[in-house]
């Protein structure tokens, strides 16, 4: 059974370093987006274990994007991730589950 | 009453990736301690030995204001702002990542081992705009003194960043005692042993050895060796 982990973040190359090590990972499900749209449309088609916000986005955005993807799925964990996908990564998604 | 945690050289998270070895104080990459994730908003401390030649390649980083401090040897580093710079033994950089930065790290002498510090700390502000620096300490002045080299001002002694942090080094003769007035109300420190043996509010510090200390606006400090060095974070104990 795969974790699946939704991350938005601002900045391309982060975006995708997340993408690579997220979905390096059997156990996970990575999917990596810049937008909120995008995060947004993905919450209401699938279920997501665990948010990650990353990089480049400011609070009004942040929280809307909080409330649409809790309105979509109440109780969802949203959490910030911070290092850019670095070596912080599995000690946050491990301490959020 | 003052509260301490301590944490031993040999209790640290390793990783010997060959060409890297690595300690951590705190959980990182593969290593996951629930109970070592952060001293307040020290989250890294990370003692890296690189090989000659070798590194990290272009990587990015956001939102986390990393502090390089060289043990031994030389790093090469460049970024994604521009910057192209050695780093040697006796000199601090710092990168607050903000938004987003890209750099490599590699030793720079392919015949010297390299060992550095890498701390990371929570930023007090998020997405700001990256900035890197670096300096050159004046090591003389850290005998028997804890000397400054990283604060939250740009005026202030050492390299500054987005956090109410103060970082010191010492390097103290044998017997040597003092105390270390902690610098913000709610500020704790992590004391890291680089060499030596020291005793920090009773409790007795062998080489890379950790302790914490809160709840309190000073720690004692007593050096048992000729070769004590000390590095001292003061951090806030509160996440932002």
């Amino acid at each position: 059974m795969q974790t699946t982990i939704l991350y938005i973040g601002r900045d391309t190359e982060i975006t995708a370093v997340m993408n690579r090590l997220l979905n390096a990972r059997p156990e996970w499900k990575g999917l990596c987006v810049c937008k909120n749209e995008e995060a947004i449309f993905i919450c209401k088609e699938q279920h997501v274990d665990l948010v990650l916000l990353g990089n480049g986005i400011d609070p009004d955005s942040e929280t809307e994007l909080k409330n649409k993807l809790l309105a979509l799925q109440p109780g969802l964990k949203i959490i910030q991730h911070y290092g850019g996908g670095s070596g912080l990564l599995y000690g946050e998604v491990m301490s959020a589950l | 009453m003052s509260q301490f945690i301590l944490h031993k050289e040999n209790t640290r998270g390793h990783a010997n990736h060959g060409w890297l070895d690595a300690h951590h104080s705190f959980s990182f990459a593969n290593y996951y301690n629930p109970e070592r994730m952060h001293f307040g908003v020290l989250r890294v401390l990370n003692d890296d030995s690189i090989d000659g030649g070798m590194g990290f390649g272009s990587h990015p980083h956001d939102n986390m204001e990393i502090i390089t401090i060289p043990l031994a040897g030389a790093i090469a580093h460049k970024d994604s702002m521009g910057n192209s710079a050695v780093i040697k033994n006796g000199e601090i950089q710092v990168m607050s990542a903000g938004t987003g930065v890209s750099h490599s790290e590699f030793n720079a002498n392919a015949d010297e081992q390299l060992n550095l510090l890498q701390i990371w700390l929570f930023p007090n502000k998020k997405n700001v705009t990256p900035r890197y620096d670096q300096q050159t300490l004046d090591v003389a002045a850290r005998h028997n003194n804890f000397q400054q080299i990283l604060s939250p001002n740009a005026d202030d002694a050492g390299v500054w960043i987005q956090q109410d942090a103060w970082f010191s080094l010492g390097k103290f003769d044998e017997g040597f005692e003092t105390a270390y007035k902690i610098k913000k109300a709610g500020n704790g420190v992590y004391a890291f042993v680089i060499n030596g043996e020291v005793t920090i509010n009773g409790q007795v510090l062998s080489k890379r050895d950790g302790l914490g200390v809160w709840d309190t606006d000073s720690i004692s400090f007593k050096a048992n060796t000729a070769d004590a060095e000390v590095l001292l974070m003061d951090v806030p104990m509160e996440l932002n």
